[in-house]
């Protein structure tokens, strides 16, 4: 496997389609802090642009935007094969719904994932359907749905098991763009379920009704909790709107305060109301944390009070892949009283009325 | 009863008979206590701006009331400075300079990009916006030009509070100052108390440069022409709007302030809140359509309402998603007294606050930039101020 340091963990990630599918602009909305208007601006790429995207402070994204001109993918598909289509870990590829060409966009993705499983048989497929706006949508479902399965019988074809493929329907005008690549980033995650089962545990002790781990820099969701009463929200798709939302929240601010959208650094967003309480801060250097709750001011106060310990814990999670257990020892050295906390936090005696009054 | 003000704001000499204040003048009953004497003592030149004010509005509605008895206003109440209830904006132009777009995207929230698909306009149409002060407005058609003689004006025009016009400064802009002229002269001998505005539309992808000369050279030949024939004292405004950014918005807020009788209440409460509390700026917006029906007396600077304007659709759009609940429980009926909307966002490690919302009812909201100093201890002081602010509004507006 690939040999590097413990504290990195790199993924390499293809991104490949036809000519003026539309993959930098959606890498330059998600990543560059783009906005859907500017990406008109974007020239076609020419050969590769690479991009390494710290996400999530351990993981590093290789990303390979690969010029979709037949020039340049008959180069991939020949001298340049191998070292392209090694060690790949997801391959996104793009195809333009609006296109006109579409048997020809099928032979395409053939000889592409044809070398992908030369030489990266185990890796994950992502086919996003891009530019979905395009369609009527009362058409959607159902050209989504056909795509879908003609792909699928390629992706058979080539030798991918169809669990090892995945289809989602995208624009960049709304948030399907976010789930698609939320699902992306999710498996790339080295320890994704180690996080999971640590914010069960917290939104268990926060007796929050949901808590969300957002990427800082993309805005995208990591993982979530839901308890309770929140299952039946009817926003089944809450979390990319929650990530549209706040990226454009991080444009407006970048826009008044003259800074780059890049350099916003986000300490607290609240909202309460009598339905629900919110708020939003930062969890790890990397990630912030969304935390819905009941509409009680007593528990939101603790439960902020709470995050705000806890952030010791989840520090870990960024730099070594230790789990739980290796990461509360660690807690145990320096501050006295934050010692305190975590032992209770790891109890869960403590009620949140108690957590009030201790402040 | 503590007030809104700290200490050394009220004036050393005790005994200074209160000056009859704004609040006074609105409500009948007694106005709440963070608007004693010390209020008057410390808006002393405003005061009188405030009292010419209401005293020319008064002797218009009086007039008013001579003149024609249709539109009540709610209750007999000829005393106060009522503009016969709703503001009424009516909405004149060329054709296709943009006023069906403009009343769409400001009240209707369509998108702008949804406005290249709107019909002509082919009869006068009418729509109100039900908000916390129904604004109602009105459209004419190109086809009918103010000066026909068959065209009975007077029935139009009467319960009109403002005239927009529309001017489209990529198309010939120099036929629609004619028209302008025209419909200006009209408005003077006939309703001169309505007020005429001009929007200076379509500025978007424009240069500053070409903008602002252009805006220049249409000010000036309006001045011009209106001088020459006589009527150089009426005072017409120009704004600069856009549907594609915040211009409008703006645009319509300045507007429809001025048709509030309440305005003077609104922004002496907000001033004296932004002065106790370090606020930076103050806005009530109106939470529909995101036009603000007062802000404080700093100067405005379009970025501060636009970083307000984003962060009411930040908070509109959560609360929709994660307010689920909500929607069943107020079909299912009864009036619950649900807690006051409030949030507020916080950047950079310090912990000062920087945009504060916080619902003053269903319509309204009070928006605040704020300045250095808002940390956390002085949030309870924020509060408290902002809850005296809340009452004293939702005083102001039940009369």
């Amino acid at each position: 496997m690939m040999e590097r340091s413990k504290r990195q963990k790199q993924r390499k990630v293809l991104l490949m389609g036809r000519s003026g599918a539309g993959k930098s602009s959606m890498r330059s909305i998600i990543f560059s802090n783009y906005v859907a208007k500017d990406v008109r601006r974007l020239g076609a790429t020419v050969d590769v642009e690479h991009s390494n995207i710290r996400f999530m402070g351990n993981l590093m994204l290789n990303l390979w935007d690969c010029g979709g001109q037949d020039s340049f993918v008959e180069s991939y598909l020949s001298n340049q094969r191998s070292h392209v289509f090694t060690s790949v870990a997801v391959l996104i590829f793009v195809f333009d719904v609006s296109s006109r060409e579409a048997a020809t966009d099928t032979l395409s993705f053939a000889s592409t994932i044809r070398a992908l499983h030369e030489f990266s048989p185990t890796s994950k497929i992502f086919v996003l359907i891009h530019k979905m706006d395009l369609v009527p949508p009362d058409q959607r479902s159902r050209v989504v749905h056909q795509r879908a399965l003609e792909l699928r019988a390629t992706c058979a074809d080539e030798g991918f098991a169809s669990q090892q493929v995945d289809f989602w329907a995208t624009s960049i005008w709304d948030q399907s763009l976010y789930r698609a690549w939320t699902q992306v980033i999710y498996f790339l995650v080295p320890n994704a379920s180690a996080i999971e089962e640590m914010l069960g545990r917290l939104a268990g002790l926060l007796e929050a009704r949901e808590v969300v781990l957002y990427e800082r820099t993309t805005c995208l969701v990591v993982t979530h909790v839901t308890r309770g009463v929140e299952e039946g929200n009817p926003y089944g798709d809450r979390f990319e709107r929650m990530s549209s939302i706040l990226k454009t929240h991080k444009h407006s601010m970048a826009r008044h305060t003259g800074t780059m959208a890049s350099e916003v650094s986000f300490a607290e967003l609240q909202i309460k109301t009598g339905e629900f309480m919110l708020f939003i801060t930062r969890l790890t250097e990397n990630t912030n944390l969304a935390v819905v709750m009941a509409s009680d001011e007593a528990s939101f106060n603790a439960a902020r009070v709470n995050v705000q310990l806890a952030r010791r814990e989840f520090a870990h999670l960024d730099i070594v892949e230790k789990k739980g257990k290796d990461g509360q020892q660690h807690a145990k050295g320096p501050v006295g009283s934050a010692e305190v906390e975590v032992r209770a936090m790891d109890d869960g005696e403590v009620s949140s009325s108690g957590r009030a009054s201790d402040r | 009863m503590r007030t809104l003000f700290s200490e050394n704001i009220l004036s050393p000499s005790p005994a200074l008979v209160p000056r009859p204040n704004p609040f006074e003048l609105l409500l009948p009953s007694s106005a709440p206590a963070a608007t004693s004497p010390s209020a008057s003592v410390q808006s002393s030149p405003r005061q009188h701006e405030w009292l010419t004010q209401y005293s020319q509005s008064q002797q218009r509605v009086e007039s008013e009331e001579a003149a024609q008895s249709s539109y009540v206003s709610n209750g007999p109440r000829p005393q106060y400075a009522r503009r016969k209830g709703n503001p009424r904006l009516f909405f004149m132009g060329l054709r296709k300079s943009g006023k069906s777009s403009v009343q769409k995207v400001v009240f209707q929230k369509m998108s702008p990009a949804d406005t290249l698909f709107l019909e002509p306009t082919t009869r006068i149409e009418t729509d109100s916006l039900q908000s916390f002060v129904t604004i109602e407005t009105a459209e004419m058609p190109t086809q009918l030009s103010a000066t026909l003689p068959t065209w009975d004006h007077h029935a139009i025009f009467s319960n009109v509070g403002a005239v927009i016009w529309v001017l489209d400064i990529q198309d010939e802009y120099l036929s629609s100052i004619a028209s302008l002229i025209e419909t200006a002269v009209l408005l003077v001998t006939h309703h001169p108390r309505i007020t005429f505005e001009v929007f200076i539309h379509k500025t978007d992808g424009l240069s500053e440069e070409y903008k602002h000369d252009t805006f220049r050279e249409v000010r000036q030949r309006v001045q011009d022409e209106l001088s020459d024939l006589g009527h150089g004292d009426r005072s017409v405004s120009y704004y600069q709007t856009s549907i594609f950014d915040h211009s409008i918005f703006e645009a319509m807020s300045k507007v429809v302030q001025k048709l509030l009788p309440q305005l003077p209440a609104m922004e002496t409460l907000l001033n004296k809140l932004c002065s106790t509390c370090r606020i930076q700026k103050a806005y009530l917006f109106d939470t529909g359509s995101k036009i603000y029906v007062a802000t404080d007396a700093s100067p405005t600077f379009l970025k501060d309402y636009e970083v307000c304007s984003d962060y009411v659709d930040v908070v509109a759009d959560i609360k929709q998603i994660y307010g689920w609940q909500g929607h069943g429980r107020a079909r299912a009926g009864g009036e619950e007294a649900s807690a006051v909307g409030e949030s507020m966002v916080t950047y950079d490690q310090s912990g000062d606050t920087y945009v504060y919302l916080r619902e003053i009812d269903d319509h309204l909201s009070l928006l605040c930039v704020m300045g250095k100093g808002s940390s956390v201890d002085k949030r309870m002081l924020i509060d408290y101020n902002v809850g005296i602010l809340q009452q004293a509004l939702l005083q102001v507006f039940k009369v």
